[in-house]
């Protein structure tokens, strides 16, 4: 089970003054199981790259298949693996429409055409895991919760399909640190628990770092860097200023205190790490 | 003090409104806060700690149901001033597209000093002068939907500029953007606070740009929690982040090599000053004598060293 | 999927239409239209055509323009010239099944085709010449006369100065929100006119309720940049009829007069 994009182009306005080519010849495949950072600034392709993963836009050239099958093709089989490709876009809250939570969330799964009691415990299942007791909340209006919590029936609502991979498009925007808090707790439990390979889109490197296994940055269309966070934070810092994305803070004063002469490890993705490799500094290996 | 150095002046104010099921809240609760000409505040909280409601105060969008706010000597529950209010202090809000009101960039920015009635030529100069402190000036012509989050907040900047205000209050004009759009909101208001004198009011739940503030206000459940500069707010790692805020990487590290007894220094808030406490505290024998940087010293004088180092790392 | 429209888009510039007054261009632009459904011959049409193409060279804004303008529209036009090709008396000169085309038909076909395209182009230099804010000052300038009989004139210009403003946005909204639903299965293509009616309120709903949503927070932007209505306004770009506009509505004028002129003649 994986994603494959197969040497994928895209252009907008074919044959029109306005063609614009967005992607240039991208090839990337995600395993399942993996939790992918996607990272770029605005403009380097993201989101038209990720719109590709389950069939919003279908490559000019190129073929991307879910697990095995081509989706851009009009069978069954094919709508059947876009489906298989949850999106929760940026601002997901303002996709919401229905009268009641319940009735919102279950959008999703009576679309895929299953029985009332399937979408039934769908719903049920998906409040639970973005922490949203049935009772209380599946009978109110969406439209009267706060903003974190209108994020998370959004969320419940692509949830509900049951996607083997979940594409989230700067989850934490607009949130503030607890809300974000909140957010990447539930997207790591789908991850952990569920079993569902993660694609996070985010201009937050701080967040890409804690999370993700494996880091791809896109600039001007193009993968220029694929690889595990650490070793692209420490590594390949020049490259990374080059297309405008930040490094993570942590990883920021570790290297001031390396420029510094302090004799500190600079692999780390948190606070925690850092205080051990101060404590543990001079005797780590070089 | 003297009055007239007072921008705004918040006195025993709440602001209490009736939700749906018809209870009383006190958004904000008997908050006092003083704001001198010049300075550069910011105001963070969580979401709903009543930061955002306490800015609308200061544009007379809203008005106190407690006590009072002076802004520019002018009591805000006055109507005869609401307009001369305005004028003086600016407002930017969060989401970029919904304040910007026409289709071009220069029409945009001279929406305000339209409505002010000012002279056509006048208004002309105004707004080349607008654009061109937030440099947006060879957007001018463009429309503002082509432009990035940033760039439509500078535009919101301008716009508030060429009404020539002498207070801006920025209502989380950040929260919407991406890094790129931060650092150009950011630099961009600390430039109108120093070169133009503008007092700035910048409300904000990102602690990075909470740290290059003059000062610091806390909001939390609609009352102020504590107000300081930069350093006496973020060297209280633990109350911030129970209050569910975020710190300087720099403060961190250093509260929790402190809560090990490894006295590095109480107020430190970025990573200079962290290397400093390091150097200077038990670790520092461990740290700095290692075979690693013993290497470099025989390259390098060591007194050159580390003036190479700070003048990197300072930029 | 909805972002090559260029209906009321504007090319800024600095041409003789560009410089021309947004009053003198909208009162131009009407006397041509009125024109450009008085001609009825071969002359007439070529002076028409040679009018409309002197006055694209004069915006000096790009030809392919001109399509992008007419692209969109080609439906309607095509359309119309089918009803005048099929429906149209006259000598039969073909003729299959109940389909019968006549002379006259095919005559009045592209007479119907030409006067559309002419009239899209004409009133697209109009609005790719003139900035929104300037051609609502001027619709609000002409309109001022009759705001004694109850036409708010400033609060018309407002509402379209906004409307303009955001349909850009509003169409890149509904762009996001359909991608949105159709990741959810939703599907707006397939299905009966009530079925696919139905389909449409997952993206209506969200689309309402974000425009609601920014009026609200533009209504509050605009009161605290001390928008107190029209009166006391002034304007950076204080409307003022300069040389041009004579000689662009006396250009047009000569035009109609000559057209009438042919009309009259019977040409």
């Amino acid at each position: 089970m994986a994603i494959v994009l197969d040497n994928i182009t895209y252009t907008y306005g074919m044959g029109t003054p306005f063609e614009k080519t967005a992607l240039h010849g991208i090839s990337l495949t995600i395993e399942n199981g993996e939790f992918l950072g996607v990272i770029g600034h605005t403009g380097s392709g993201k989101s038209t790259f990720v719109q590709h993963l389950n069939g919003l836009l279908h490559p000019t050239t190129g073929t991307v298949t879910v697990n095995g099958v081509d989706i851009s093709a009009s069978t069954e089989e094919a709508k059947k693996m876009r489906h298989k490709v949850g999106m929760v876009f940026q601002y997901p809250e303002h996709q919401l429409f229905e009268e009641t939570i319940a009735e919102d969330i279950a959008f999703g799964p009576k679309n895929l055409g299953l029985s009332a009691d399937e979408v039934d415990e769908r719903v049920r299942d998906a409040m639970k895991f973005v922490g949203l007791d049935y009772n209380t909340y599946a009978e109110r209006s969406p439209f009267h919760l706060s903003g974190g919590q209108m994020r998370r029936v959004a969320i419940a609502g692509v949830v509900a399909m049951n996607p083997d991979f979940l594409v989230l498009d700067e989850p934490s925007a607009g949130l503030d640190p607890f809300g974000r808090e909140e957010i990447f707790e539930e997207i790591i439990r789908l991850h952990k628990e569920k079993g569902i390979t993660v694609i996070l889109v985010s201009h937050n490197m701080e967040d890409i770092s804690r999370m993700a296994s494996r880091l791809v940055v896109l600039d001007k269309g193009r993968i220029v860097l694929d690889g595990e966070p650490m070793d692209i934070f420490n590594n390949h810092r020049d490259a990374l200023q080059a297309v405008g994305v930040d490094v993570p803070p942590v990883s920021v004063t570790m290297e001031y205190l390396r420029e510094q002469g302090l004799d500190v490890s600079n692999r780390v993705l948190s606070v925690d790490d850092a205080v051990q490799a101060i404590l543990e500094g001079g005797s780590h290996v070089k | 003090m003297n009055e007239k150095d007072i921008m705004i002046d918040v006195n025993h104010m709440s602001h209490i409104y009736t939700d749906e099921n018809g209870n009383d809240v006190r958004a904000l609760d008997d908050v006092n806060l003083s704001i001198k000409r010049g300075e550069f505040v910011c105001i963070i909280g969580t979401n709903g700690s009543g930061k955002s409601t306490l800015a609308k105060h200061f544009n007379v969008l809203l008005q106190p149901s407690e006590g009072h706010v002076n802004v520019c000597g002018f009591d805000t529950r006055d109507e005869a001033h609401i307009w001369d209010i305005r004028q003086h202090v600016g407002m930017v809000f969060q989401n970029p597209d919904n304040q910007i009101v026409a289709a071009v960039v220069e029409e945009d920015v001279a929406f305000g000093p339209e409505n002010l009635g000012i002279p056509s030529d006048e208004i002309r100069k105004r707004v080349d002068a607008a654009l061109e402190a937030v440099n947006m000036t060879e957007y001018r012509e463009h429309g503002p939907h082509l432009l990035s989050g940033g760039q439509k907040q500078r535009i919101a900047i301008a716009g508030v500029l060429a009404m020539k205000p002498d207070c801006i209050v920025l209502d989380e004009p950040t929260a919407m953007l991406d890094p790129k759009g931060r650092r150009e909101v950011l630099e961009t208001v600390h430039k109108l606070n120093k070169e133009e004198g503008i007092t700035i009011v910048f409300i904000t739940h990102f602690m990075e740009e909470a740290v290059t503030a003059d000062r610091v206000v806390v909001m939390k459940n609609g009352v102020k929690l504590h107000d300081g500069t930069p350093r006496e707010i973020f060297s209280h790692v633990d109350t911030l982040k129970e209050l569910g805020l975020d710190v300087p990487v720099a403060s961190e590290i250093a509260f929790k090599l402190n809560a090990k007894g490894y006295e590095v220094g109480n107020s430190i808030i970025n990573n200079e000053e962290l290397a400093e406490g390091l150097k200077g505290s038990k670790l520092a024998d461990q740290l700095v004598n290692s075979n690693h940087v013993a290497a470099k010293v025989e390259e390098v004088p060591a007194s050159e060293l580390t003036t190479d180092a700070r003048g990197e790392g300072s930029h | 999927m909805l972002n090559n429209i260029t209906i009321g888009q504007y090319f800024p510039g600095n041409s003789f239409l560009h410089r021309m007054d947004p009053r003198a261009k909208i009162i131009a632009t009407t006397i041509f239209v009125v024109a450009i459904f008085l001609a009825d011959s071969p002359l007439a049409y070529g002076i028409v055509g040679g009018f409309t193409i002197f006055a694209m060279l004069l915006s000096r804004l790009p030809l392919r323009l001109m399509w992008t303008a007419i692209k969109p529209l080609w439906i309607i036009i095509v359309f119309t010239m089918g009803i005048h090709i099929f429906t149209t008396p006259g000598n039969t000169i073909f003729q299959w099944g109940i389909i019968n085309i006549t002379d006259h038909g095919v005559a009045m076909g592209l007479q119907m085709a030409a006067r559309l395209i002419f009239l899209i182009l004409f009133s697209s230099l109009l609005t790719y010449t003139t900035s929104p804010i300037r051609l609502t000052d001027g619709i609000e300038h002409l309109l001022n006369p009759f705001r004694r009989i109850g036409v708010p004139a400033h609060e018309l210009a407002m509402m379209m100065t906004i409307a303009l403003r955001f349909i850009p946005t509003l169409l890149d909204e509904t762009d996001r929100i359909m991608k949105a639903q159709s990741a959810r299965g939703a599907d707006f293509v397939t299905g009966s006119i009530i079925q696919r009616a139905k389909n449409m309120v997952p993206l209506l709903v969200p689309l309402f309720i974000s425009a609601f949503r920014r009026a609200d927070e533009l209504a509050i932007a605009m009161e605290a940049r001390c928008y107190r209505g029209g009166v006391n306004r002034t304007r950076m770009k204080e409307l003022q009829v300069t040389y041009v506009d004579y000689i662009g509505v006396g250009a047009v004028i000569l035009v109609t007069v000559v057209l009438i002129a042919l009309w009259w003649l019977g040409l």
